[in-house]
């Protein structure tokens, strides 16, 4: 639209016709205080906050009503007007607490704020105040009545930003209430938004209230352990007798590629890492069974040399290494380059999510899509999964998508999930109809037998200019080949996999798996890797996980080495089958499989580490060290720990001194943390440059980023907490990928729901008690 | 009216099912018939029950929680079942004036019931309520839709008496 010009406060100001005079204000860095206005949300005009004189117009007007128009000439700060919100915040404090330095948002709260700015410190209200006590609507969710201003900013996130609807207002005047949809409780996602956006202390979290006070909390900004959109979360932390404790997680700086969204996982499910059966000492196998926590050096050591041992007696083929879906990308990598360089073994997997290799090799250096994308898409085909399930911020995305921006959504799927209501057309398929309905798009009558609805959904595909194309582990192999296919016949296409968790891609992308190297290279074609690695690099493809676990029951599995997974719970395998295999387990706990193993590390977590990791969009991010617990280290040292107790060339795996060329500097560390802090203050100290440690997970980024032309993106956008989008696959036009029939399918879906994150979300003490909240009603629905 | 045949599945008369039915068609957006179907449904249920709302959601196609929002706000709609006469007494300004205090207290006292009470027989209920309309004829009181105006204690004795001896000939609304 057209731009107008106006006259805020003596200044000239130009914003595009039809611009909200309070946005076009804020834009000029001219603020006008709101409780009810929230951008992206319907408008509420409730809280007469933001009311502002314009010439001309007899009354005080609301600016968060009023569209700027040409010639406008506005006042937002006068004796008038200060007089007018102070009277309407003495009219909101006539039944508010004035117990400030006991409510939970004392210090960050919108309300507190204002009395300070307009001073509206006396009050004619002498009448007492009409109490009620505190309600728990659900595990997540507190209510604190008198505390409520009745902003309606929660009513309409729910309802409006996450289709939800589940608070509503009921009586009227100053009677009014915010009542939750079950009378006395809430039946919801448990995302937090309404708690997250309350401008007061009338809602509350069950993770953090009456914790701490905000400003005892240092905030880091760091991303989502949980499922794969790579949400940015602002952990708060302190200080703890065992280390940096985290007890808040929002985004509220709206940085990251969710602005402000998180659902409870990112919110509220960091509380595992508090946990007190975490293991904090490592623990060794004894003789008569048992475990026993002993010394760091002693534990790295015995494993180390029984390592050493069997690589040498039995070969590295007997060897078998498993990665996690959780840990950064230079830990995965690093795993990698472990496995490979330093046991000799091509044995390495982790647990797949979704087909990468099958979509790299589809894609053939065609750029697939980045979240942010999706904020300007205009239209979206979304084939099989559940993203309000399993992909949060891109169910928020859509929704937002459709909301504000008239975004055309087209929803295939098997089952009736929630998104079709935001859907422009919704076609209904039969469960193993995901390939003959690729089919049928790309123009095949007779793909799709009898389903009357498909013709129309195919046209209004096919009638759209450009298209994202997003689709779930459904898709594998020859069907992701045949979709991307059917997908470049159309003129401007993007695409998109969805995979289950925090580095799911990027455990994919650093070549986890037996027959890739980093950057979906095949062991066979592994020149480049071999001027780097050394000559010795194992040229054969190794065993895959369920290949390992044949290999261990018939005794052929000397050692396993599993970093962060929990196979045996997530295969059901018989622990039997381990029992003639030596195993080194890290994790955070004592999983079904870290109890088969004969030593124990107990390793740090996302949130207490830093690095990279990607997610299932192919986005970089910087991961920050937010927390730190007493007794466990990060998986990248531990590598490297193991590694140097085997007697290997610290140098060779890290490149930590001779081309660690570009080091963070400290950026990537955490304010407050413990080791990697103390490691940096004692290299300043002896006039050292901070880049010179073999624990420093940028001297791998710097090998990641020469040997994967995708991963080598700015570093210095990376530092300061942009995402950057990789480009997916071998960039490298050369390179062969072996097709997708080739490889054996072992893709298993996790299906978490918003309330489950594999193992890690069992140790989630908010998710446990929203599932056990619910299941007496669900066993009712059955 | 004609018999209607009866709905499967609703908790409402045949006839009254059968105009809910229609009611929604009328406008624009299905939503703008929820205020008439409550009022319908109070009339023939007695108050708006937990199944009403929950019938009148699912014709609608909104959450229950919508409709609560909406019945909260309206004091005409009652969420408790009343008697079997619903007693409104006004007590605004002109009535007031004329005497509507002490015809409220009065049936207070008559019926032995508080303001929004139930008599343990069921028969009367007594509510306090804002302007009825009746400003000339203060003090006016409304019993279900039927207007008693320029009372007295005494008048409104024998307005109750009736309605009583109605009841207990098993009289109707």
């Amino acid at each position: 639209m057209a731009d107008v010009t106006f006259t805020v406060d003596g200044k000239k100001l130009t914003a595009p016709a039809g611009t909200l005079l309070i946005e076009a204000c804020r834009a000029h860095g001219i603020e006008i205080p709101a409780f009810c206005y929230y951008p992206g949300l319907s408008l509420q005009a409730a809280c007469r906050m933001c009311v502002v004189r314009i010439e001309k117009v007899p009354k005080l007007q609301t600016a968060c009503t009023t569209p700027v128009a040409e010639g406008m000439v506005v006042t937002t700060e006068s004796p008038e007007i200060a007089q007018a919100r102070k009277a309407t915040i003495e009219l909101l404090l006539g039944n508010h607490p004035l117990d400030c330095p006991v409510c939970d948002a004392g210090g960050e709260c919108e309300l507190q704020d204002m009395t300070f700015k307009y001073g509206a410190h006396e009050s004619k209200f002498a009448d007492i105040k009409n109490h009620r006590d505190e309600q728990q609507w659900s595990p997540v969710v507190f209510f604190d009545r008198p505390r409520c201003i009745l902003c309606y900013r929660c009513v309409r996130v729910c309802g409006e930003g996450m289709d939800v609807w589940a608070l509503g207002i009921q009586n009227r005047g100053s009677g009014s209430v915010i009542a939750p949809n079950q009378q006395d409780h809430l039946d919801c996602e448990e995302c937090g938004m309404c708690i997250d956006i309350c401008p007061v202390g009338a809602l509350t979290s069950g993770a953090y209230r009456y914790k701490t006070r905000p400003w005892e909390m240092s905030h880091v900004g760091t991303v989502c352990t949980h499922c794969a959109d790579g949400c940015k979360t602002t952990l708060g932390v302190r200080r703890a007798s065992d280390g940096m404790e985290i007890v808040r997680g929002d985004n509220r700086d709206k940085s990251g590629i969710n602005g402000d969204f998180l659902c409870i996982k990112g919110r509220y499910a960091f509380d595992f890492a508090n946990r007190d059966d975490r293991l904090t000492k490592p623990l060794l196998r004894q003789p008569n069974g048992e475990f026993k926590p002993v010394p760091w050096d002693e534990a790295i050591e015995f494993a180390g040399k029984r390592l050493r041992e069997i690589r040498d007696s039995r070969g590295g083929s007997s060897i078998g290494v498993i990665g996690s879906n959780r840990t950064t990308n230079e830990e995965a990598y690093l795993l990698q380059k472990f496995a490979r360089t330093v046991l000799g073994t091509n044995n390495i997997d982790h647990h797949r999510t979704a087909d990468y290799p099958a979509f790299a090799a589809a894609l053939a250096g065609i750029s697939d899509a980045s979240l942010r994308d999706f904020a300007s898409a205009k239209a979206v085909l979304l084939l099989g999964n559940d993203p309000t399930e399993q992909h949060p911020g891109l169910a928020w995305q859509l929704r937002t998508g459709v909301r504000l921006r008239g975004l055309h959504l087209y929803v295939a799927n098997h089952q009736n999930i929630k998104l079709r209501r935001q859907a422009a057309a919704f076609l209904q398929i039969r469960e193993g109809d995901y390939a003959p309905l690729i089919a049928y798009l790309a123009g095949n009558d007779s793909a799709l037998d009898g389903n009357g609805e498909a013709k129309a959904f195919r046209e209004a595909i096919r009638a759209e200019e450009s298209l994202l194309i997003v689709f779930g582990a459904e898709f594998r192999g020859r069907d992701i080949e045949a979709l991307v296919q059917f997908g470049s016949s159309l003129p401007s296409v993007k695409f998109a996999c969805l995979g289950d968790y925090a580095n799911s891609r990027g455990a994919a992308d650093m070549g986890l798996y037996p027959d890739l190297l980093p950057g979906y290279i095949p062991i066979t074609a592994s020149a480049q890797f071999a001027q780097e690695y050394g000559p010795s690099l194992p040229s054969q493809p190794g065993l895959d996980l369920l290949q390992m676990f044949d290999a261990a029951r018939r005794g052929e599995l000397a050692a396993l080495y599993i970093v962060g997974s929990n196979p045996v719970a997530r295969y059901n395998l018989d622990p039997a089958a381990l029992r003639n295999t030596f195993i080194i387990a890290q994790d955070l706990f004592l999983t079904e499989t870290a109890r088969l193993a004969d030593v124990v590390f107990p390793a740090a977590n996302l949130y207490e580490k830093s690095g990279t990791v990607t997610n299932t969009f192919g986005d970089l991010q910087l991961v920050r060290k937010a927390a730190d617990r007493a007794g466990a280290r990060t998986d990248f040292e531990l590598i490297v720990r193991l590694a140097a107790a085997m007697g290997a060339n610290v140098k060779q795996l890290v490149p930590f001194e001779h081309r660690g060329v570009r080091a963070d500097m400290g950026q990537a560390r955490g304010a407050q943390s413990g080791e990697a802090d103390r490691h940096g203050v004692w290299l300043a100290a002896h006039h050292l440059e901070p880049k010179l440690s073999p624990f420093d997970p940028f001297a791998i980024l710097d090998e990641m980023q020469r040997l994967i032309p995708a991963y080598n993106v700015p570093r210095l956008d990376l530092l300061v907490g942009n995402d950057q989008h990789s480009r997916s696959g071998p960039a490298s036009g050369l390179v062969q990928i072996q097709t997708a029939a080739a490889r054996r399918d072992l893709v298993l879906p996790s299906s978490d729901t918003l309330f489950t994150s594999g193992t890690l979300g069992r140790y989630s003490s908010t998710l446990s008690s929203v599932l056990e909240s619910r299941e007496p009603a669900e066993t009712a629905a059955d | 009216m004609s018999t209607q045949p009866a709905q499967p599945g609703t908790i409402f008369s045949p006839t009254l099912a059968a105009r809910f039915d229609r009611l929604v068609t009328l406008y624009p957006v299905k939503r703008s018939a929820l205020v008439p179907m409550l009022l319908y449904a109070q009339d023939e249920i007695g108050y708006v029950s937990d199944a009403v709302i929950a019938e009148v959601a699912a014709r609608i196609g909104i959450t229950e929680l919508d409709v609560r929002n909406v019945v909260s706000y309206y004091s005409l709609l009652r969420t408790k079942p009343a008697g079997k006469y619903h007693v409104q007494v006004c007590t605004n300004i002109s009535c007031m004036l004329r005497g509507g205090n002490e015809i409220l207290d009065h049936c207070k006292k008559k019926l032995g019931i508080p303001n929004k009470g139930v008599t343990p027989d069921g028969v009367f209920s007594l509510e306090e309520v804002e302007c009825i309309g009746a400003c000339s004829w203060g003090p006016a009181a409304q019993v279900n839709y039927a207007f008693h105006e320029n009372l007295t204690p005494e008048s409104m004795d024998q307005v109750l008496a009736d309605y009583r001896a109605k009841a207990q000939n098993g009289g109707g609304k």
